[in-house]
Formats: C-alpha cells, sequence, structure tokens
C-alpha cells in the first residue's frame, strides 16, 4: 500500500525525466510547497483535504505550465548541468522559504475518518481505508496518464516532442508549448501526491529531498519513462521497506535502499525499460 | 518567368542568412507561384537547406524580406508560418520513430491548415499506409518512411509545400512512387519548393529553376532554356 504514495511521487518525476529528458530535483519541494498550499487551504478556509486537493490540482498545472515556459524553458538544451543547478536552486529556495513562512514544525492535515477506519479482510488482516484510497489513487493517476500520453493529441505531442524536438519544431509543433503542457502535467500529479502525503505522514520544509530520493528510485526501478514501470517500482520499494520494518524499524528505509541497489546492480535499465 | 501578382505564393527578396562566421545565404531573390514546381539545385553547402529552414522559420539570424501570400512572415513562429499554409518535408524524413504511421501523419494535419486534403487521400495514394498505419514509423523501411514524411506534410493542407532532399537514399523505384504525386499536388494549386541532389530529377520536374553557389543565386531560369553545359557551369562556379 506505500508502494501507492511512492508511486504517486514517482509519476511526476517520470513523466519530466522521461519525456523531457531532464531531472527537476526540486521535485520533491514542489511535493512539499503543495501540501504546505493544502495545510493552508483545509486550515484557514476550513476545506475538506480532498476538495482542497481537487482545487489545488488546476493551480499546479498553471504553476508548472508557467515553470517551464517562463524558467526552465531557458535553460533546457545541450547541458544537463544548467538544468539540475536551476532546479537545486529552486529546491533551496522552496525550502527556506516554507522555513520561513511556517516555522520547522512538523506539520499533518487531519484525513478525518478515512485515516483511521479499516477494512477486516478475514485472517485477522487489516488494512487501513485511506490506505487502500491512495492504492487505487496510484493505480487511477497512472492509467488516466497512460491514456493521454497514449490515446489523446496532447499525448502524441508530447511523445512526438520527446522523440525529437527538433523535427517538431520543423513541422510547426510548438516544442516550447508542449514542453510546458507536460510539465503543467508532471504538476498536477505533484498535487495529486501532496494531497496523499500530507495526511499519510508529517511533513516539514526539510521532506522534500527525502521524497525525490524515492520518487528517483522508484523511477529508476521501474524502468525510465515507463509510467506502469513506476507503479510497479512504487510497489516493490513500498514492500521491501515495509519487510525491512518488520525485522527492526531501523532497517525499514536501509530495505528499501538495498532492493534497488540490487536491481540496479543487475537490471541497470531497470524492470520495464522504455528507452 | 515572372508569375503574375495574383498567384504569387512566395517572394523571397533580399535574402541574408547567417552562420557564426559567414553569410549561408547572400541577398538572395527567389518567387514561387501557385500549383509551381521550383527547383533548387547547388552543391553541397550551397545554402539549400538553410534557405529552407529560414523560410519556414527555423532559423532567427535573417535579414531581408520573405513574404508568403502577401504578407512577411520573417520573425514569425514555424508554428505560425505552418498555420498559415507553408509545410516542410525535412531532409532525413524527421518521422517520430516510436510513434505510429497514423500518429505521425495526424500530426501534420494538426499543426496545418484543415483543407481539402484528408487521411483517405493519403491512404489511396500510399495503400502500404493504410496497412501499417498501427506500426511503429521507425519500423518502417526508409521509402515508407519518406511516403509518412510526404503523406504528413500534405495532411497539414499547405499552399506550399517545402521539399528538401526526397530522394536522398531511396532506391530510384521508391523515388519514382514520390516523384508521381507532383502532378496532383501541382493540379490542386499547392506550390512546390524542391532542394534536390539529384540535379537531373530536379530540373525534369520543375517549372523553373535556381542554382545556388555559396549562398548566390547564379542562374535562375526555365529548365528548357538552358543547356546541361551551362547549368554544370554554374553550379559548380567553374
Amino acid at each position: 500500500m506505500l508502494g501507492g504514495l511512492y508511486t504517486l511521487f514517482a509519476t511526476g518525476l517520470s513523466l519530466s525525466a522521461g519525456v523531457m529528458r531532464f531531472v527537476n530535483i526540486a521535485h520533491g519541494d514542489f511535493i512539499v510547497l503543495a501540501c504546505y498550499a493544502l495545510l493552508l487551504l483545509t486550515t484557514m478556509l476550513g476545506l475538506n483535504p480532498a476538495i482542497a486537493t481537487l482545487a489545488v490540482l488546476p493551480i499546479a498545472f498553471a504553476f508548472g505550465f508557467g515553470l517551464q515556459r517562463f524558467l526552465l524553458q531557458h535553460v533546457v538544451g545541450d547541458n544537463v548541468l544548467l538544468v539540475i543547478l536551476v532546479t537545486f536552486a529552486l529546491s533551496i529556495i522552496i525550502e527556506n522559504g516554507l522555513l520561513e513562512g511556517f516555522g520547522a514544525d512538523p506539520q499533518k492535515i487531519s484525513g478525518g475518518w478515512m485515516e483511521t477506519a479499516t477494512i477486516a479482510l478475514g485472517h485477522g488482516i487489516n488494512v487501513g481505508v485511506f490506505q487502500v484510497v491512495t492504492f487505487a489513487a496510484a493505480v487511477i493517476l497512472v492509467a488516466a496518464l497512460d491514456l493521454l500520453l497514449y490515446r489523446t493529441g496532447i499525448g502524441a505531442k508530447i511523445r512526438a516532442v520527446s522523440d525529437d524536438v527538433a523535427a517538431a519544431n520543423l513541422i510547426g509543433l510548438s516544442s516550447v508549448r508542449i514542453y510546458a503542457i507536460a510539465m503543467g502535467i508532471s504538476f498536477v500529479t505533484v498535487g495529486v501526491a501532496a494531497g496523499f502525503m500530507s495526511i499519510w505522514t508529517n511533513f516539514d520544509p526539510a521532506s522534500g529531498p527525502t521524497r525525490l530520493l524515492i520518487a528517483f528510485e522508484v523511477i529508476v526501478l521501474g524502468g525510465l519513462g515507463s509510467l506502469w514501470g513506476s507503479l510497479v517500482g512504487g510497489v516493490v520499494l513500498g514492500v521491501a521497506q515495509s519487510i525491512g520494518g518488520q525485522f527492526d524499524i531501523a532497517w525499514q528505509i536501509m530495505a528499501g535502499h538495498i532492493v534497488f541497489l540490487i536491481v540496479l546492480a543487475l537490471r541497470p535499465q531497470g524492470l520495464f525499460p522504455k528507452y | 518567368m515572372t508569375t503574375t501578382a495574383a498567384s504569387l505564393l512566395l517572394a523571397v527578396e533580399g535574402l541574408s542568412v547567417f552562420n557564426d562566421k559567414f553569410r549561408a545565404i547572400d541577398h538572395v531573390d527567389i518567387s514561387v507561384g501557385a500549383g509551381e514546381i521550383v527547383s533548387i539545385i547547388g552543391a553541397n553547402g550551397a545554402g539549400k537547406s538553410t534557405l529552407l529552414k529560414a523560410i519556414i522559420g527555423q532559423d532567427d539570424r535573417v535579414e531581408g524580406k520573405i513574404s508568403f501570400a502577401g504578407s512577411d512572415i520573417v520573425g514569425q513562429a514555424t508554428e505560425t508560418i505552418v498555420a498559415s499554409g507553408i509545410m516542410l518535408v525535412p531532409e532525413g524524413r524527421r518521422l517520430f520513430p516510436s510513434l505510429t504511421v497514423e500518429e505521425n501523419l495526424r500530426l501534420g494535419w494538426s499543426v496545418g491548415r484543415k483543407g481539402a486534403i484528408g487521411f483517405a487521400d493519403v491512404w489511396r495514394q500510399f495503400p502500404i499506409l493504410a496497412e501499417r498505419r498501427m506500426q511503429k514509423a521507425g519500423s518502417l523501411s526508409g521509402g515508407q518512411q519518406q511516403m509518412v514524411a510526404l503523406g504528413r506534410a500534405l495532411l497539414a493542407n499547405p499552399r506550399l509545400l517545402l521539399c528538401d532532399e526526397i530522394s536522398l537514399g531511396l532506391a530510384p523505384k521508391v523515388v519514382n512512387e514520390l516523384y508521381a504525386l507532383v502532378p496532383d499536388i501541382k493540379r490542386r494549386g499547392i506550390g512546390i519548393l524542391i532542394v534536390e541532389q539529384d540535379i537531373e530529377r530536379s530540373l525534369t520536374v520543375a517549372d523553373r529553376f535556381y542554382c545556388l553557389l555559396e549562398g548566390k543565386v547564379t542562374l535562375a531560369g526555365r529548365p528548357g532554356d538552358v543547356t546541361r553545359d551551362v547549368v554544370m557551369k554554374h553550379y559548380f562556379g567553374l
């Protein structure tokens, strides 16, 4: 079930890394930023977390679109280092901005009854309703993105630009706009991820890099650019951590990293490579 | 050799395109009328492809005037230029290999002007593409890929078609098949600007031609009006 949350972290990064061929170092920080936006909406306006999340999605799209169009577009190109530097800078800005605005205290959004309700599966096994919903959301998100990329006109355009940017420009397909739309979509997934993460776990301004690391491991496990692969990657990582945690809580995170390293060593292209 | 103002589609006047160090195109004047086939010939590095790139808006170091259907298009985005009716068949085909044949074609339709030419026309012209519409474009043979590239361009319903080295690397039989389409395109009133290494083929099909050498037009006229020797002389700058 934890794998669902990890998949949610990873889909947006998978989209930007696999399609646009660049790495958004601030991905995790943007998730945390969205968590704080949700915190404001739920505490100040008293919105239900689900409604707040839905409200954040269009804003997230516009934010991602604008970020790509007016900032990142200037640094995409031959030099990958530039993108890394700029997004790293964004990461630092967000972390310190949040620290300044909200302080270092861990925050959490209450999910209400759903957070504590469980479903009995029999044989004494219970699963949390919220965990099931999160996993379902991850499956739906991956399926929706898959449909979007492979069944729609804009999806074909995104894949075309991913195939050959210069050729796209030559035939009048504006790569600048397509990139911006793809980033917007990536940010919608950031909003969804934040919606579930903010209820699942505590967050503080420095939570971002950990989420980025998880997202990275998930997409590398699943295979770069493969959406269904990131679902499998998320589950593998989640299960590994849970099993590790059963033995010793200190081994929880470590077990995930160990599985990641083993897969990386044996199958560096990931489980379901696209490229 | 002049076209009347009413049917004039493309008028390039005093165009220069700059590379890092020199003028790749040096004060070039070229015109194409509706339904007219114009060839650009010239040796490697003469500036033929650069000229096409400048027309389609993919080169921003441009001086001079390029007017299309009466309005100046220098500085416009490629997107706008394509939507107004110029489409390029790029050198080397430049399909999107991971997309299916149909998706590649659909992109042409979506960037262009919506017009009379539809998918049915492409399937009729190239039945093999209809069979392979769900196949990845990257899995096709070179000739079939060129058919997709041409189909993609035609689906944009251009008023002016720019063809860059269509025959390059293809078997003569396939090239004949592609060139067999030219009269039909011409009949639709579409102007065609052809860049070819293959002088023979290029001059056979063209109404008029320009010979480029080191970025300058060294000879222009109708293929029937000049001898082969004169063309060769200007081609190589002898």
